[in-house]
């Protein structure tokens, strides 16, 4: 499949149960509440879609976040996801690029994300988009639940 | 990651028959190219038959041709055809493991991690697409 006939907007509330199902059909979670406080208004925040004939096609969310981790001024995606339907069809191109263009007219000259290592469909997206390596590593450990809170 | 010469020379050819999967170019061309051994590089080139990833034509003209697809194929498909090792721990025999050794192991195996994920997840397409134009 490829270029699918979609139109951009941003997200609305009666978008987020079709939201959550895409998500759900790729990381195997429900979290519908966590889309739905995604999609309240929120400074700096730019939640879109992508829809073809009527249904959502995919979506993306991200926002500006400043000196975060030391960080000057960057976009971050929190995430992308396009129905399996609509895959290798542009969608996800589209709504990179649109976010890309919200986050320049923000002032941001870099765009960020994240990405399991257990996840090769969306690092190979991001790598075909352009994204490699950046300034940061991410580090963490697990919390004993047997220390002391 | 440390990559062996056939490794390297193997994507070296690969990339370049992808870069325009309607082209053939023979061994020589290939090795002349990126300034490589044609013996090592024919064998090389054997072997990327073998895992059909290109392909050879035979005849006046002949060389050989990508046969693969240049979207899905990734620097890793590639890299473990000629690091059979490549996903496994570094077999260095220790008699006894210590806490040290094994806290180094944890560290190697974290690059070895980031580095399989890195090669994984770049398609040809990509490499490709993001290669600087030649002058």
């Amino acid at each position: 499949m490829t270029d699918t006939a979609i139109t951009l907007r941003e997200a609305e509330a009666g978008d987020i149960a079709a939201v959550a199902r895409l998500d759900e059909l790729h990381t195997g979670l429900a979290k519908p509440e966590y889309w739905r406080q995604m999609q309240q208004p929120h400074e700096g925040r730019c939640f879109l879609v992508a829809e073809s004939d009527g249904a959502v096609a995919g979506f993306i969310v991200g926002e500006v976040r400043t000196w975060e981790f030391g960080s000057p001024p960057c976009g971050w995606v929190f995430a992308v996801n396009v129905s399996p339907d609509c895959r290798e069809g542009g969608v996800g191109s589209a709504l990179l690029e649109a976010i890309c263009q919200r986050f320049r007219r923000s002032g941001v000259s870099t765009v960020r994300t994240m990405i399991s290592r257990d996840d090769p469909l969306n690092l190979a997206f991001f790598r075909s988009q352009g994204l490699t390596a950046g300034p940061y590593l991410e580090l963490e450990k697990a919390l004993d639940p047997a220390e002391p809170a | 990651m440390r990559l062996q010469k056939s490794t390297l020379f193997a994507l070296y050819a690969v990339l370049e028959l992808a870069a325009d999967p309607s082209r053939q170019m023979s061994t020589a061309d290939i090795a002349a190219r990126y300034g490589i051994s044609v013996h090592h590089l024919a064998k090389v080139m054997r072997q990327l038959v073998r895992a059909g990833l290109i392909q050879s034509v035979r005849g006046v003209g002949g060389g050989y041709r990508f046969s693969g697809n240049v979207k899905r194929v990734t620097l890793w498909d590639i890299i473990e055809q000629f690091e059979p090792e490549a996903d496994q721990p570094d077999d260095v025999s220790l008699d006894t493991a210590t806490p040290i050794s094994l806290a180094l192991d944890s560290v190697r195996g974290e690059i070895d991690d980031i580095t399989r994920a890195t090669m994984q997840s770049i398609t040809l397409k990509s490499l490709l697409k993001f290669a600087p134009a030649e002058d």
